[in-house]
């Protein structure tokens, strides 16, 4: 039955308009074939993650075992368990890009930010991703902020980028 | 219906609007009916040509595809003169080439010849009746009306259509197994998971004319009788999905999905459904499975889709481009697609042309082009002027080829004699300064993660590989690294259970072959030919170079470099990580590698 776990209080099963949104994508996905794929795009797009308690919650709705759903969420890297950042960078590891110089840019980004690509900054502004190519190489090297694709990145544009996130933060 | 011998498609997004595209209209209009041609010519409205900030109000007309841009009502009265009535086309109106300023699909270069791209940046792919007014959904039409299953399956067969998913099967054979195999319930999907580094042909068609792909699904899935399709885009492509729900939802309101498709009694609808990450989500049977749901983790083939695959129903797969293919051969006809081509490659290929190449973006060309003419008379040549040293084809599970292979011809079968492969068409152009020791552990790193672990080979055996690349790269190679290498490829080509561990060792098998030397000079003499590979270089500042602009030393990740202003400057070997930004933004070139 039920695997216990505690749940921590901010967990977005835990909080009511969080839950809502869950309980509003289960709803719209709950008999469509192959729904479990769905629904978890859409939960990791709308909160942002999918934390354990949020799958075990899923897993009860769709009534599938929890292993299942973790299964999925553990196979695709677009899943995560953890919140992110409130924004996002990430440097396209693709050919083309790897080719332009994405290490370098990944250099500066380690000196300007003090963190790994993975990471989130202590003050939870700014995560580092890599990611795969993105389908822009003709602007190799390609760095993603957010939805917005930057092309033709030089390293010395990248505090740039990163100034741009933290004054629209201060706004 | 009327026959117009001229189309006339007017932008009118917003921009263009502003600049007074309606004024434009309204006077093309009463100039056509005041010279007798209203027709004669057609004039149709579409959001957006070329870049409005440059152009607009801009038209594009057809079928000599001018596009005019620029326009105030003052000028079509000359316009409609010269063009539409003597045939002359008014060279100071035309929109001026320079400008265009789509950086991934450039006009036409010379020996390219469009025809999956054709509508790409032409139509308004938000805009269904664009798309009808470029002959859109006659070919279903035709299929519906006129053609049986068989009849569809055999001009596809006569076609020599093959799939551009990478292997190449033919498409009509496909069809045909999924035809005859015994099922009320069957399947078409699209393989829009374009997974390859450095390809993005199938994002650009999907964004650019989703439509194409859909009236393709479409008769495959009456030639296969199916009522149910699904695409598979991945996650990294937001827009194509976007783009392709409106064009579902159109084609659904205009009856071209639907119960009763054209009032006949064949139905079929389309579903979207997104990946997430996951590079071996493109291979077909692991697609499969991520769209019912569960990890994507490929199964032994076979039993083959056309048998046992969606829901273990009888399933087609088939890639983007494939599809789009679909209609021009039904309207145009058999013959006119396998006039162009190889003997075994029929048709045009799209290409993602990227690297050090002066041209990069996207191109389609016929089959039997030579790899130089792609280089050099599509692409431009080499960007600075340097010389070329290797093409890579066919993505992480293809293989670079050196210039000996530049007059290649290609297609499937010679890319794969070579030792490479078609796949889904990157071609990725490297020049001198590139280390091909380095990109064989580049693609080892993205097989070996992408390696989704359900066998042993794939999963064990590119670790070992990116382990021992890793270690040369790194300066550390040993004697016999090079031919345990070449154990490994061959042990993990014939035991993995998909094409991702069959493939995986292509680009390791290539460049050993092709650039062996460069690998041993890597294992025996600790010296890196192309100066890429970090532990076996150094940079160094020329001191009668510098000027002391300072900006190398502002730009160091790890401050390595010192130095007064105005004064040379020098960089510590101990703290340098040898990451090249230095160089890159020396405006001097005071800066070289030893
Ligand atoms: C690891 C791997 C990745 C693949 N990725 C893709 C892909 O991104 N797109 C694609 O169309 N086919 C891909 N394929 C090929 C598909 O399995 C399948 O052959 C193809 O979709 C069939 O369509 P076609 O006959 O039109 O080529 C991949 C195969 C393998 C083994
Ligand atoms: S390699 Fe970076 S966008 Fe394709």
């Amino acid at each position: 039955m039920l695997k216990q776990i505690t749940i921590p209080e901010n967990d977005p099963v835990a909080v009511p308009e969080k839950r809502a949104i869950i309980d509003q994508i289960l709803e719209q996905n709950k008999d469509l074939p192959g729904g479990l794929m769905v629904i978890l795009n859409e939960v990791q797009s709308q909160i942002g993650f999918i934390s354990e308690p949020m799958q075990l919650y899923i897993a009860n709705h769709l009534h599938v075992p929890v292993s299942a759903v973790h299964g999925v969420v553990s196979f695709y890297s677009f899943f995560t368990t953890k919140p992110r950042g409130k924004h996002t960078i990430k440097f396209c590891m693709g050919t083309a890009c790897y080719v332009g110089g994405t290490p370098q840019l990944i250099d500066k980004a380690r000196q300007v930010l003090g963190i790994e690509p993975g990471e989130t900054t202590s003050d939870g502004l700014i995560t580092l991703e890599l990611c795969r190519c993105v389908g822009a190489c003709s602007q190799a090297p390609v760095v993603v902020v957010d939805e917005d694709t930057h092309g033709r990145v030089r390293p010395n544009k990248f505090p740039q980028i990163v100034r741009g996130l933290q004054e629209n933060d201060g706004k | 219906m009327a026959f117009f011998r001229s189309h006339v498609l007017v932008s009118v997004d917003p921009e263009c609007l502003k600049r007074g595209a309606h004024e434009v209209i309204d006077a093309l209009h009463d100039e056509l009916v005041a010279q007798g041609l209203i027709d004669e010519v057609q004039v149709l409205e579409t959001s957006r040509i070329g870049d409005p900030v440059f152009y607009g109000p801009d038209m594009m007309v057809y079928p000599e595809g001018i596009h005019y841009a620029n326009l105030t009502p003052d000028d079509i009265p000359y316009l409609v003169e010269e063009h539409f009535l003597k045939g002359r086309p008014v060279e100071r109106f035309r929109a001026q080439e320079r400008l265009v300023r789509d950086e991934e699909l450039r006009p036409p270069q010379p020996k390219e010849v469009r025809v999956v791209l054709r509508n790409c940046g032409v139509i308004d792919p938000n805009n269904i009746e664009d798309y009808i007014a470029e002959d859109g959904y006659m070919a279903l039409a035709k299929v519906l009306t006129e053609m049986t299953p068989e009849q569809v399956i055999d001009t596809v067969l006569q076609s020599g259509l093959r799939g551009r998913g990478g292997a190449g099967f033919p498409t009509g054979r496909k069809w045909q197994f999924a035809r005859q195999s015994p099922g009320d319930v069957k399947y078409v999907i699209c393989n829009a998971d374009e997974g390859d580094p450095g390809a993005f042909m199938n994002r650009r068609v999907l964004e650019g004319d989703p439509h194409a792909v859909i009236e393709g699904m479409i008769i495959a899935a009456y030639a296969i009788g199916s009522r149910q399709g699904y695409i598979y885009c991945r996650a990294e492509y937001p827009l194509a999905v976007k783009t392709l729900n409106i064009a579902i939802t159109q084609a659904r309101e205009f009856g071209f999905l639907g119960k009763n498709i054209l009032g006949t009694d064949f139905s079929f609808d389309l579903e979207v459904r997104m990946g997430a990450g996951a590079f071996v989500c493109g291979e077909e049977t692991a697609l499969m499975a991520s769209i019912e749901g569960r990890r994507g983790e490929p199964r032994p083939r076979p039993p083959f889709p056309a048998v046992a695959g969606l829901w273990m129903k009888p399933t087609n797969v088939n890639n983007v481009e494939t599809y789009a293919n679909v209609p021009q051969i039904i309207l145009r006809g058999p013959e006119w697609y396998s006039s162009m081509g190889t003997e075994k490659s029929k048709g045009t290929k799209t290409f993602a042309l990227a690297g050090d190449v002066k041209n990069t973006g996207l191109i389609e060309v016929p089959f039997g082009i030579t790899l130089r003419e792609v280089i050099y008379d599509v692409g431009g040549g080499i960007k600075d002027n340097k010389g070329f040293k290797a093409i890579q084809t066919g993505g992480p599970m293809g293989g670079c080829l050196s210039a000996e292979f530049l007059d290649l011809p290609i297609d499937y079968e010679s890319l794969t004699k070579a030792g490479s492969m078609m796949g889904s068409g990157g071609l990725v152009v490297m020049d001198e300064d590139t280390c091909m020791v380095d990109i064989a552990r580049f693609f080892m790193d993205f097989t070996q993660e992408e390696s989704c672990g359900k066998c042993t080979p794939c999963r064990i055996g590119t670790r070992k590989i990116l382990e021992i690349l890793t270690r040369i790269c790194e300066g550390k190679g040993r004697d016999g690294d090079i031919e345990q290498l070449e154990e490994l490829c061959t042990w993990i080509k014939a035991t993995s259970l998909c094409g991702l561990g069959q493939g995986a060792p292509t680009p390791v098998e290539s460049t050993l072959k092709l650039f062996r030397h460069e690998y041993e000079a890597h294992v025996y003499e600790k010296r890196c030919p192309a100066k890429v590979c970090r532990a076996l270089i150094s940079y160094e500042i020329q001191p009668d170079v510098c000027t002391g602009c300072t900006v190398c030393a502002r730009n160091c990740p790890t401050s390595a470099i010192s130095g007064e202003r105005r004064q040379p400057h020098k960089i510590d070997p101990d703290i340098c990580v040898r990451c090249g930004i230095c160089m890159q933004v020396c405006n001097f070139n005071a800066i070289v590698i030893n």
